[in-house]
């Protein structure tokens, strides 16, 4: 049965995010990519119980590698994101 | 189920809000470094709350990871040129698609022998998706980001056989899967299956062209929400599923974009390596018309309206501020300034609007093909800046031509054209362009930034 849930979940974010993506304007398409990138850093998330639950050596090898990648993600994503944004002025009247 | 359990999906529930939220205020300029900001705070409660988690019992290693990734991934955001967007967004690309490739490593590493005869095969089927994503996501991003990077050659590689070893590469996918998922505490299939997608995204991505890139980097991203998407499947984790479907989704829907304003199919661009190269069609006739700085002066001092046409060119000469101050002289001396930027303009989604943004440019006057192309007549000047296909006649006239069909910013139908470019060379796709032989078009040959200061040095003299 849970296997079912999480299908329902996959199915409904699936149509959310075409809904919400068609929405973001070409201009910006850039900062929506380094956005998505550090969103895609939530992997950060599964990554933790990875590296510090009490495993063998390989795991927590492993999942230590993971988090260093997915963090790269999440902080260079949102800062870079930020700095972009940052730049997007309107007209002066 | 125990209360920290439940404390920590409801915080999750919170953090899909607030992801939700801020990729909505992303609709908007105005709003979008708000949604930015929220989508980051969604983040930090989903990383929070997850270390309350009673399995995980030493930090160390989890402080370790996080001080080395946030550290390089800070200075990467702090340092790096807008220019040089593409390459960063491929490489983040390709760690996120490690990461997820790491995290089902490890996760079935961590499973222990009972678990592994116990687990359902909806869970080993799920981590060898993972595994296989990610790992594609990852050697196509460093592929693509050697390209862009210009660390390896951006010309698409092709060589007789490479159909052939991709259908072999996907037949080992579903041979080891099979191997896998009824023998999963056997190593050996894991290790075969991240060697084999790492050799897959590499033959897929080292066959498509540097002009194809924006499409590549697109489906990338997806790629990378996809992953992590299987790898919330696999270790059940809700926040992960949500999560990487709306990154997914946004990927996938701008690779559509990508194509649509190619013309081509995603299979055309994938599968480009594999066709033969386009005959040559028909001779073009007539001249080419060099035009100097100072006399592109004497032009702009008389227009009363102008269009500026981006291309990947403008980003390689660094011309954007230039642009941005001859448009200032311009409006000075009454004349309105536009911006025209296709979809496919540069070598990512919306490189050249942020570029632009970055010299100052108002997003207002950006616009896309579709509101400048109906009157083009009005225009008394366009201004072609490192932009070559994007403008290319041959895409209604040549029906030989391989860009045929091709939506294009039609700069033809203004009363004057300026073309800047280094030489009267191709363009990137080698494909030849009629609009420099146009009767109304001008060449200004040379290094755009210095063209542009030229420019702009005679508005200073007059």
């Amino acid at each position: 049965m849970e296997i079912i849930y999480l299908l329902f979940i996959v199915l409904l974010a699936a149509f959310l995010g075409f809904e919400l993506i068609r929405k973001v304007p070409a201009t910006l398409h850039t900062p929506l990519m380094s956005g998505s990138n550090a969103i895609s850093g939530i992997t950060l998330v599964g990554a933790l119980a990875a590296s510090g639950s009490d495993n063998n050596l390989l795991t927590t090898i492993l999942g230590t590698a993971a988090v260093a990648l997915a963090s790269i993600n999440v902080v260079g994503g949102y800062l870079v994101t930020d700095r972009m944004l940052g730049m997007f002025k309107k007209k002066q009247k | 189920m125990n209360d920290i359990v439940t404390v920590i999906n409801l915080a999750y529930v919170v953090a899909a809000a607030l992801f939700i939220l801020g990729l909505k205020l992303l609709s908007h300029p105005d709003t979008a470094k708000k949604g930015n900001f929220i989508s980051a705070i969604g983040m930090l409660v989903a990383v929070v709350v997850t270390l309350l988690d009673q399995q995980i019992i030493s930090y160390h290693f989890i402080l370790l990871g996080f001080v080395i990734g946030g550290a390089f991934g800070a200075w990467k955001a702090k340092t790096v040129e807008m220019t040089a967007m593409p390459e960063m967004v491929s490489l983040f690309n390709g760690f996120g698609g490690a990461a997820s490739l790491l995290l089902g490593w490890a996760t079935l590493a961590g499973m222990s022998l009972i678990t592994l005869k116990t687990e359902s095969a909806f869970t080993f089927i799920t981590l060898f998706f993972t595994i296989l994503v990610g790992g594609v996501t990852f050697s196509g991003s460093v592929v693509a980001w050697g390209k862009l990077s210009g660390k390896m050659s951006s010309k698409a590689v092709i060589f007789t056989g490479l159909r052939e070893l991709s259908v072999l590469h996907l037949i080992g996918m579903v041979v080891i899967g099979y191997f896998f998922t009824t023998d999963p505490s056997n190593p050996v299939w894991i290790y075969c299956a991240i060697a084999l997608s790492l050799s897959f995204g590499l033959w897929a991505t080292i066959s498509i062209g540097g002009a194809d890139m924006p499409v590549v980097i697109a489906l990338l991203n997806s790629y990378s929400g996809v992953a992590a998407c299987a790898a919330g499947l696999a270790t059940g984790n809700t926040i992960l599923i949500v999560t990487g479907l709306l990154v997914g989704a946004s990927g996938l829907i701008l690779t559509n974009i990508m194509c649509k304003a190619m013309n081509r199919s995603l299979m055309n661009v994938l599968l480009s390596g594999f066709a033969k190269p386009v005959e040559a069609g028909e001779k073009i006739e007539g001249e080419i018309k060099v035009l100097s700085a100072q006399d592109a002066f004497y032009v702009l001092e008389a227009a009363q309206a102008v269009l500026v046409v981006p291309g990947y060119g403008m980003a390689v000469a660094q011309a954007q501020h230039a642009v941005r101050e001859l448009q200032s002289l311009l409006e000075e001396n009454g004349c309105t300034v536009d911006y025209a930027i296709h979809a496919v303009a540069g070598r990512m989604p919306g490189h050249m609007n942020v570029l632009l943004a970055e010299a100052d440019v108002p997003y207002d006057q950006l616009y896309e093909m579709d509101d400048v192309n109906p009157r083009m007549e009005n225009y008394d000047v366009v201004i072609v800046i490192g932009a070559n296909d994007v403008v290319n006649p041959a895409a209604k006239e040549m029906k030989g031509s391989p860009i045929y069909g091709m939506p294009v910013i039609e700069a033809y139908r203004a009363k004057t054209v300026f073309v800047l470019k280094r030489s009267a060379n191709a363009g990137f796709a080698g494909v030849d362009n009629p609009l420099f032989f146009k009767d109304n078009t001008r060449m200004v040959l040379g290094d755009a930034k210095d063209t542009i200061n030229s420019i702009i040095r005679e508005f200073g003299d007059d």
